[in-house]
């Protein structure tokens, strides 16, 4: 008989720690397997952040280097250039890449840098408590954003996907969600196909994850998972945003 | 009495800024600070002319602070360790630039992402300016809830007195805790005018500047600054003493080490051992008179730190040789409590 | 003298104000006071906990590595503090959901069942409040009056009927309680 909940070989057997219903558990599990069915276990350095993720290493089976925060893909560019045959992968959370480690992020996409980068959008600064991100909707609500976001004193929710898109360094780029069994297969076959991508030489790619964080939304888990299909993926729609097919066709 | 009230560490030094007419802030959040920028966040955007950032990153943070600052508002910005030193940057060109602004650091537990738990690991890096270059920052030590908010009114003011940075040195427990606080009242600022970018208008456009190629010049601007840095260490060295009169053994510890320590003491006293405190408050310029003066009567010194020893170099660059100096410390998050203390200067008591 | 006391419990239980409102009763009384939350990942595993220091002098540690008094809302609350009471301290158990004994012999255990109370009162949120009752009552460090005033200022902007229904689990709190 097959077990249909098997725990994939590179995720380690620490319960996880996240919150309940926390879309981080979900793509834990979903990029560890991709890493076995890819083979690459023993292949694969990860980066995790600071963030809610920050002891991702507790959960990977494979090897980690943490990186300062939002310093993500400037430390994933040096493994990579050190060891162009590992597969190097950073892990990062909103506010993360699209806040203070904008430059970095912006700086090895445009440099095309041949890595795999697991953007991780819950619209807030999960670990510090609930204050408003880069990614924070307009009018939502927050520690740092009480009467809710405000264009005109806060900015505009940031679609980095579709930013980096813009660069001619990045070879596939796509946004899924991890709230409903469905939504979670596309995610791993985007995931799948981004480390694909990556072993195929062809340059930059990044998967957003639109991901529930039940806790600081304030929400229950099926309310968290509704919220992502009603409201978030409008501000973020779900879809392949860029796609150069430099990756080998059968990464599909 | 009605106006005493019960707040915690971070939200005391928020509300004592905006009293003290602090109109800028910009932040990022980390922990264990989050509170500060939170009561800003609620609070600054309701004072008139406040404006309240969430900034980007630290770095961001801080020079939003120096272009408000050069266009003359009261500005501040606040961190906890891994963000400190981020701000390195903008508090060296604060520095260079003579402009003012207060830098709030509620230190935790390091090197690197460390954890978020109470430490006094950035002594260094805080006294000793930080950043690059030859350059002060003015650095506040608070003890209590209370001391946080007198402390903050006054680091705009000697902020503004000195056209330098002046930075707040407390710790995650500090800043966490709850305690009675009564804000003072704030001093009307002074502040000259000229020194405020505003637009030239019909008059001379002025710049601020820190690029300064000619080397001759460059010295000259460091000599400038080595001045007005003399003229604070004479003016503004501010210590607290505790029971140190008939002290055979003298404690030296800053902030809520220091708290730890009269405890210690107190309970060493209870058991007839003499043993008192020096407590400095300002951490640059250092109280070295006080700690060299009471070192003609006792000889004796323990230096305890949250750290693995930091400050206990000012301590003995004080002393100039006299003396014996020994150390205690707990680096990493650890807040050792008063009998374990207690037990350590009691061993160098005996000795 | 010197007290500290430990509250615990899930987050939701209230546990915070619990402590924030003695604090505030005891300042009130010219104490000197220290109230520190656990904060940061702690709070993640869903307990909270607080501790309050109170003297009638400067407080020198708002740290309490032996408290000498322990109010507890639950039972995993129980497990992580119950070896760190000082001998000759007491517990204040909720008795409702908390189904283990202490397994200290040097202490005092008075048992509050809070659930049961303030669903008499016909409203489950107060139970922390009927606790704080039997705790004001037993300790005697701040009198009932500064307790109320306290809870007054608190719930300061909300209505009446809130005070009205928060005064009465404190005082069912406190009549449980011989
Ligand atoms: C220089 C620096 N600034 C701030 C922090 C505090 N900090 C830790 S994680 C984090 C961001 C968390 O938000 P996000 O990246 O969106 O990840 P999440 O926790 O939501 O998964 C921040 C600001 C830090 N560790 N280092
Ligand atoms: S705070 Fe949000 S992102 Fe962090 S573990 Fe909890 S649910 Fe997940």
């Amino acid at each position: 008989m097959k077990k249909v909940f098997s725990r994939p070989r590179s995720l380690k057997s620490t319960p996880f720690h996240y919150c309940a219903g926390c879309g981080h558990s979900i793509i834990h599990r979903v990029i560890c397997e991709v890493i076995d069915e890819l083979g690459i276990r023993g292949n694969t350095i990860g980066v995790p952040p600071a963030g809610c993720a920050v002891v991702a290493y507790n959960y990977f089976d494979v090897d980690m280097l943490e990186a300062p925060h939002g310093r993500g893909c400037a430390v994933a560019t040096g493994i990579k250039r050190t060891l162009p045959d590992r597969v190097v992968f950073s892990y990062q959370g909103d506010g993360d890449l699209a806040a203070i480690g904008t430059a970095e992020t912006f700086h090895a996409a445009n440099r095309g840098e041949n890595i795999t980068v697991l953007f991780i959008n819950n619209a807030v600064y999960g670990m510090t408590g609930g204050q408003m991100a880069p990614t924070t909707l307009l009018g939502q609500t927050s520690t740092t954003s009480p009467p809710g976001r405000n264009a005109i004193l806060d900015g505009h929710p940031i679609r980095m996907s579709e930013i980096l898109a813009n660069l001619e360094g990045t070879a596939y780029i796509e946004r899924v969600a991890v709230n409903s069994a469905q939504n979670i297969l596309r995610a791993k076959k985007a995931v799948k196909k981004a480390f694909q991508y990556q072993i195929d030489g062809a340059g930059f790619n990044m998967i957003e994850v639109l991901s529930q964080c039940p806790t600081n939304w304030k929400m229950n888990t099926v309310d968290a998972c509704r919220w992502v299909d009603e409201v978030m993926s409008k501000t973020f729609p779900i879809g392949v945003i860029k796609d150069t097919g430099k990756g080998r066709k059968d990464a599909d | 009495m009605s106006d005493k009230i019960l707040i915690a560490g971070n939200w005391a030094i928020g509300e004592a800024a905006i009293r003290a007419g602090c109109r800028f802030y910009a932040g990022y959040p980390i922990t264990p600070q989050n509170e500060l920028t939170e009561y800003m966040a609620e609070n600054m955007r309701r004072a008139e002319g406040g404006t309240f950032i969430q900034a980007e990153s630290e770095i961001a943070a801080v020079n939003m602070v120096l272009g408000a600052s050069a266009a003359g508002a009261r500005a501040m910005t606040s961190s906890s360790s891994p963000g400190i030193s981020l701000k390195q940057e903008g508090i060296s060109a604060l520095a260079a630039d003579e402009l003012p602004a207060v830098i709030v650091n509620m230190m935790r537990g390091g090197p690197g992402l460390g954890n978020i738990l109470p430490s006094q690991g950035d002594y260094f890096q805080a006294t000793r300016g930080g950043g690059h270059g030859d350059y002060r920052t003015i650095v506040l030590a608070p003890a209590s809830v209370q001391e946080l908010a007198d402390l903050t009114m006054d680091a705009f003011d000697l902020a503004d007195k000195y056209r330098n940075p002046v930075m707040i040195l407390g710790d995650g427990m500090t800043g966490q805790m709850m305690e009675p606080v009564v804000f003072g009242k704030p001093r009307p600022r002074r502040y000259n005018e000229k020194y405020v970018l505003k637009g030239a208008g019909e008059g001379k456009s002025k710049f601020i500047r820190a690029l300064i190629l000619d080397a001759l010049r460059m010295e000259e601007h460091n000599w400038k600054l080595v001045r007005k840095y003399r003229v604070v260490e004479q003016n503004e060295v501010r210590f607290e003493t505790y029971k140190t009169g008939n002290a055979r053994l003298i404690i030296i510890a800053y902030g809520i080490a220091a708290r730890i320590a009269k405890g210690a003491i107190n309970r060493l006293r209870d058991s007839g051992m003499k043993v008192g405190l020096i407590r400095p408050i300002t951490l640059w310029p250092f109280p070295a008179q006080i700690i060299r003066d009471t070192a003609e009567r006792i000889d004796r010194f323990l230096v305890f730190e949250m750290s693995t020893g930091q400050m206990i170099d000012d301590v003995k660059l004080a002393l100039e040789g006299k003396g014996h100096v020994s150390f205690y410390g707990r680096p990493g998050g650890v807040v050792p409590t008063p009998a374990e203390l207690a037990k350590a200067i009691v061993q160098e008591y005996r000795r | 003298m010197q007290i500290k006391t430990i509250f615990a419990g899930f987050g939701g239980q209230g546990v915070l104000m619990m402590g924030y409102s003695f604090a505030q009763a005891a300042m009130f009384e010219g104490f000197h006071v220290t109230y520190l939350p656990s904060y940061g990942v702690e709070v993640r595993g869903g307990t909270a906990n607080c501790t309050v220091a109170v003297s009638n002098e400067e407080i020198a540690s708002p740290v309490a590595s032996q408290p000498d008094y322990l109010v507890v809302m639950n039972n995993p609350s129980l497990m992580s503090f119950q070896t760190r009471i000082a001998p000759g301290g007491a517990f204040f158990l909720n008795s409702s959901i908390i189904t283990g004994r202490p397994n200290r012999s040097d202490v005092d255990i008075w048992g509050v069942p809070t659930a049961e109370i303030a669903s008499e009162l016909g409203n489950p949120r107060v139970q922390n409040v009927v606790m704080m009752g039997a705790y004001v009552k037993m300790t005697r460090i701040v009198s009932a009056e500064s307790y109320l005033k306290s809870l007054k200022s608190i719930l300061g902007t909300k209505k009446k009927a809130a005070m009205e229904i928060n005064r009465k689990a404190f005082e069912a709190g406190f009549n449980y309680i011989e």
